[in-house]
């Protein structure tokens, strides 16, 4: 195994930038594809979520069949499937980055969970009240902008804030259609400069700083919109 | 829209040269990782659980680490250091095996530590009372009740956990993905095999996790 040898960041990729300079723009690529991803799952996620709960036989099946079926394959054959298949059935998408259909990828496969949070966090909420919003002439649209998605977002927070750091880590699963992101950097350079070590070191802790501060964020978060009074709640 | 797929290579033969294979391995490592990760889990989380700080705290970082960490990068860990360790090359199926029981350990631990967590109290000092041993204790009276309430949590994180053992592409293991993708790249036609192993899964998941909900009804405990 023999000592450390940490200078290897400091050595020549052979392609005119050094080692370091490539793991931090590979940082870059995960971070960007995690929190592009983000951005998807939490709007299709909550639409969903939304849809499983209104009362409408159709819209809550669309919504349960959603959930199954992006829960039930593995990220890296949807991420294959998107990469794949999508494109050589869709000519049209074959200019399409293949940035932007691993962030479709990772987003919808996430969605899925997301909705299922969003939608045990409105039916956490008491019955009474989608009925108080009803009664008072509300349409159902604004039943849910204005009594229950407010509350229902709130209490999801949590769920959501481990969601968000499972993205950082799925992110790692791009490396299958050479997305340049930390775990291809981290496969690359290993093969290359023969410091699996060094490198799997600061690679695992960049992981772990990004889904660190994506829990601090959240728990910032969620002091900011706590509701006064609830348990766990504010002063 | 370009719908020129055909499907008609799939025969049973190409199924069975390529595909079975890989199918025998996930499902070979899921039980094996199943198996091995709820005995080894079910310890960590009495270690979290039992109180003393020299057994929380090594019990805490191996969940904690292994919880932060994308499996993927494990996957590759153990691949770099076992060789290392062990001083000689192991083959990409047996270092997943070892991988996925090791890091699969670190969710089953938190869900049987819920699981204990959900027993009464009471049942614990029922125990002490009629003269049982802390190890009585929890293998009779704490453990089969924390496994009954968790059995569901516990197969859904197996058919997690199968889902997952596709990661082992990482490090070239032969498993139900890879047997499809080597099937499609030897007729070249990727976008069914993909197609068809994406159904395989999907049908395999869903009925378990159909099967895990209808259990789930039949066990709860009624207090």
């Amino acid at each position: 195994m023999g000592k450390w040898d940490w200078q290897v960041f400091l050595q020549d990729t052979g392609g005119g930038q050094t080692y370091l300079e490539w793991l931090m723009s590979a940082w870059g690529w995960t971070l960007s594809v995690a929190l592009l991803a983000l951005v998807v799952a939490l709007v299709v996620g909550s639409l969903v979520g939304i849809l499983r709960t209104v009362p409408n036989k159709a819209l809550s099946m669309f919504g349960e069949c959603w959930v199954e079926l992006f829960r039930n394959v593995p990220l890296l054959v949807q991420i294959f499937i998107w990469y794949h298949v999508i494109p050589s059935i869709f000519l049209g998408l074959q200019k399409v980055p293949s940035f932007l259909l691993v962030v479709l990828a990772l987003g919808f496969f996430t969605s899925a969970r997301v909705a299922e949070q969003v939608k045990a966090g409105i039916n956490a909420l008491p019955r009474g009240q989608r009925y108080a919003g009803l009664a008072m002439g509300l349409t159902l649209p604004q039943t849910y902008r204005y009594v229950l998605l407010p509350m229902a977002f709130r209490i999801v927070i949590p769920p959501l804030t481990s969601e968000s750091m499972n993205i950082i880590k799925n992110s790692s699963v791009a490396f299958a259609v050479s997305i340049a992101e930390m775990t291809m950097f981290a496969m690359q350079a290993q093969e290359e400069t023969s410091r699996g070590i060094e490198i799997y070191l600061a690679v695992t802790g960049l992981y772990f700083v990004s889904a660190f501060a994506i829990n601090r964020i959240a728990l910032f978060l969620e002091q900011r919109v706590q509701v006064p009074g609830m348990i766990g709640g504010g002063k | 829209m370009n719908l020129n797929l055909d499907f008609t290579f799939l025969s049973w033969n190409v199924v069975s040269a390529f595909v079975a294979k890989g199918l025998v391995f996930s499902v070979q490592l899921t039980l094996v990782a199943m198996i091995g990760g709820i005995a080894l889990g079910t310890l960590i989380a009495l270690m979290r659980l039992s109180g003393k700080k020299w057994l929380v705290l090594p019990a805490a970082f191996y969940v904690n680490t292994l919880r932060s960490i994308p499996l993927v990068m494990v996957i590759l860990w153990f691949f770099l250091l076992i060789p290392l360790l062990i001083g000689r090359p192991m083959g990409a199926e047996l270092s997943a095996i070892v991988t996925f029981t090791v890091f699969e350990a670190a969710y089953y631990s938190e869900i049987m530590r819920a699981g204990i967590q959900s027993v009464p109290r009471g049942q614990v000092y029922a125990g002490y009372a009629v003269g049982m041993t802390y190890r009585q204790t929890m293998q009779l009276i704490v453990l089969p009740q924390a496994f009954r309430n968790m059995l569901p949590v516990l197969l859904t994180q197996t058919i997690i956990l199968f889902q997952d053992t596709s990661l082992v592409y990482a490090i070239g293991a032969y498993d139900l993905l890879k047997g499809f993708e080597v099937a499609g790249k030897n007729f070249n036609r990727p976008v069914e095999t993909y197609l068809v192993a994406a159904v395989v899964y999907f049908v395999i998941c869903f009925s378990l996790s159909m099967l895990v909900r209808r259990l789930q009804k039949k066990i709860a405990i009624i207090r």
